[in-house]
């Protein structure tokens, strides 16, 4: 029983200690973490569906932007602007790369690099939304328990949806697409339909992670769309696991705690981010997540039969 | 006016080729998206300025020594990490762009940041183009640029290396049955393609500043001229970085300057949308989309 139990207990007993016994800046890094464990969590269903993407900051980008313009031009309040964002966050970013979803592998990656990036640019040259100022005191949660609370359950909800999301006959699809889409295509299934369902769910669930952040910090401005919000859910999913959606969500507590610790490195963080990442797809491409529970499984232990 | 910016957008697009020669070379052989490229390029701005004014060489040995040490890097790039992935284009993508971010922001945390990191001109002075004044570095530009571009040309067409880089190019197998070594082959492309970058930034370094920032710049626009005039091929190369060079400067011209990175990002798009494989590049449809 407590062969079965243990490992699943005991991150939520983690985390149950953390919530309560953390002083208040490591709560804030606590809501920090769940947010880029969402946002590693959509780059890892897209994975799942064989659409590799470079620049999760576009869906990040576009979530805060949505709720930071509805927020400061119109002044909705938070509760109705997360929605919003999400859903309208995932149409757009489906829209955005609805002509593109033919394109397979590294091509479909340059498109979403290059994404973001042109998004910031024009945000620069045109001055719209702020231009290179942002948009600050935008509305933030009315207090520290339901940011962290909201966030955690976020995260909870992301984690184990999508995992049954994946079990279930739709995510099968998705799976199959990932590993031999001409296959699926010629079983009559539309894999390009499919294929904009999943970008939709992984825009929607990432610009919640931006509209999150956004009220979080109060302010959104060009740094939403920056190589930062690209990178860490990369390197979270390199380091748990890629495409197994539990990796990730480990991937995301080990990086962002340990990137708090060594702030006072300043740009040596990110340094450590790409050796982590050199690191891991060299030496343990299968990622934390499925090594250990394949090492745990392999423990000795005794079964009772009756 | 229009003549003065038809002159600098010529300097522009060969620019822009020089930048992209090494990364198509690179990818052209061993299919290696280098995604370290701009890191290799800032590296050599960065090696060489410390030669010069840390270790007090003159610049005619400091410049072709990065260009060597640069080249041995990219080679080091290969046999300690891609060698072990070869053939996963993902995995080569995320390990390559981790080592160039590794080393881009170390570059950042040491201070490398500021107006004094400038290389001294290779060549001082300027000439006149009828109205049109060009300084020498500018003209050196584009006699390098083209001079590189027939080297490089006869060295695929006409030694026995270069000839090995085509047959791996061309079938990878058959290449092997013939006695090429094919790890070493793409070692050698990897070493070229920094060379060749090293030897991009060491001429085109001298007109601005050396900056963090330009190693993104850089790989966007190898990136782009690639991808516009068709990854792996040398003559959609040319002729896309004529186009996208003179678009950046007509735009900087008329539009301002914060619309050039624009340009060059919408041309990567809009390639990408319509037509993947480039404008001269092989077509590898179900490969590339379904």
């Amino acid at each position: 029983m407590l062969y079965l139990l243990g490992p699943r207990a005991l991150p939520l007993i983690l985390l149950g200690m953390g919530i309560f016994l953390a002083p208040p800046y490591w709560k804030k890094v606590l809501v920090n973490t769940a947010i880029f464990g969402i946002l590693a969590l959509s780059w890892d269903l897209l994975v799942c569906t064989g659409l590799v993407s470079l620049g999760q900051a576009l869906f990040f980008g576009v979530g805060a932007y949505i709720a930071g313009t509805l927020n400061h031009y119109w002044g909705w309040p938070w509760w109705v602007t997360l929605p919003t964002a999400t859903v309208a966050g995932g149409l757009l970013c489906a829209g955005i790369l609805a002509p593109v979803l033919r394109l397979r592998g590294i091509y479909f990656a340059m498109v979403t690099l290059v994404l973001p990036l042109m998004l910031v640019r024009i945000i620069e040259a045109t001055k719209i939304l702020g231009g290179t100022e942002g948009l600050s005191g935008l509305q933030t949660f009315p207090s520290s328990w339901v940011e962290l609370v909201l966030s955690l359950a976020a995260f909870f909800a992301v984690l184990f949806g999508f995992r049954r999301l994946m079990g279930t006959d739709y995510g099968l699809v998705l799976q199959g697409i990932r590993d031999n889409d001409r296959s699926v295509l010629s079983s009559g299934i539309n894999i390009h339909w499919f294929k904009a369902q999943a970008l939709f769910i992984a825009g929607a669930t990432g610009a919640f992670a931006g509209a999150f952040m956004t009220h979080t910090y109060m302010f959104v401005g060009m740094p939403v769309f920056a190589l930062d919000y690209s990178i860490l859910p990369i390197a979270a999913a390199v380091v748990g696991g890629m495409g197994t959606l539990a990796g990730p969500a480990v991937g995301a507590f080990i990086l962002i705690p340990l990137s708090e610790v060594l702030r006072a490195l300043g740009a040596l963080r990110i340094v450590i981010y790409g050796l982590f990442l050199v690191v891991f797809i060299v030496a343990l491409p299968e990622g934390l997540f499925p090594y250990l529970s394949r090492k745990y499984h392999q423990f000795e232990r005794w079964v009772e039969v009756e | 006016m229009f003549l003065g910016t038809l002159v600098y957008g010529i300097v522009n697009s060969v620019i822009l080729a020089l930048v992209a020669l090494g990364f198509n070379l690179t990818f052209g052989i061993s299919g290696i998206a280098n995604f370290a490229y701009g890191a290799l390029y800032v590296l050599t701005g960065y090696g060489v300025w410390i030669l010069l004014n840390e270790v007090g060489l003159p610049l005619f040995l400091a410049a072709p020594a990065m260009v060597v040490l640069t080249a041995m890097a990219g080679a080091l790039l290969y046999r300690v990490v891609l060698i072990r992935l070869r053939g996963m284009a993902i995995s080569e993508v995320i390990a390559t762009f981790g080592v160039g971010l590794a080393v881009l922001e170390f570059f950042r945390y040491l201070g490398f940041i500021g107006f004094e990191y400038t290389l001294p001109p290779l060549l001082d002075g300027s000439l006149s183009i009828g109205p049109v004044f060009l300084d020498l570095q500018r003209a050196l530009i584009v006699i390098v640029g083209v001079t590189l571009t027939g080297v490089l040309w006869l060295f695929t067409h006409h030694t026995r290396l270069g000839l090995a880089f085509r047959g791996i190019a061309q079938d990878e197998h058959t290449a092997m049955c013939l006695g090429i070594h094919s790890d070493r082959v793409a070692m050698f492309s990897l070493a070229f393609g920094g060379g060749l970058c090293a030897l991009a930034a060491v001429v085109i370094l001298p007109i601005g500043t050396i900056s963090v920032d330009a190693g993104y710049d850089v790989l966007l626009e190898a990136l782009a001229v690639c991808i516009v005039g068709g990854l792996g091929s040398a003559v959609g190369v040319i002729v896309a970085s004529f186009i996208l060079g003179l678009a950046q400067t007509y735009t900087a011209m008329y539009m301002g300057s914060h619309w050039m990175m624009i340009v060059t990002l919408v041309a990567i798009l809009l390639i990408l949308t319509i037509r993947p494989s480039g404008l001269f590049g092989k077509q590898k449809e179900l490969e590339e989309r379904i």
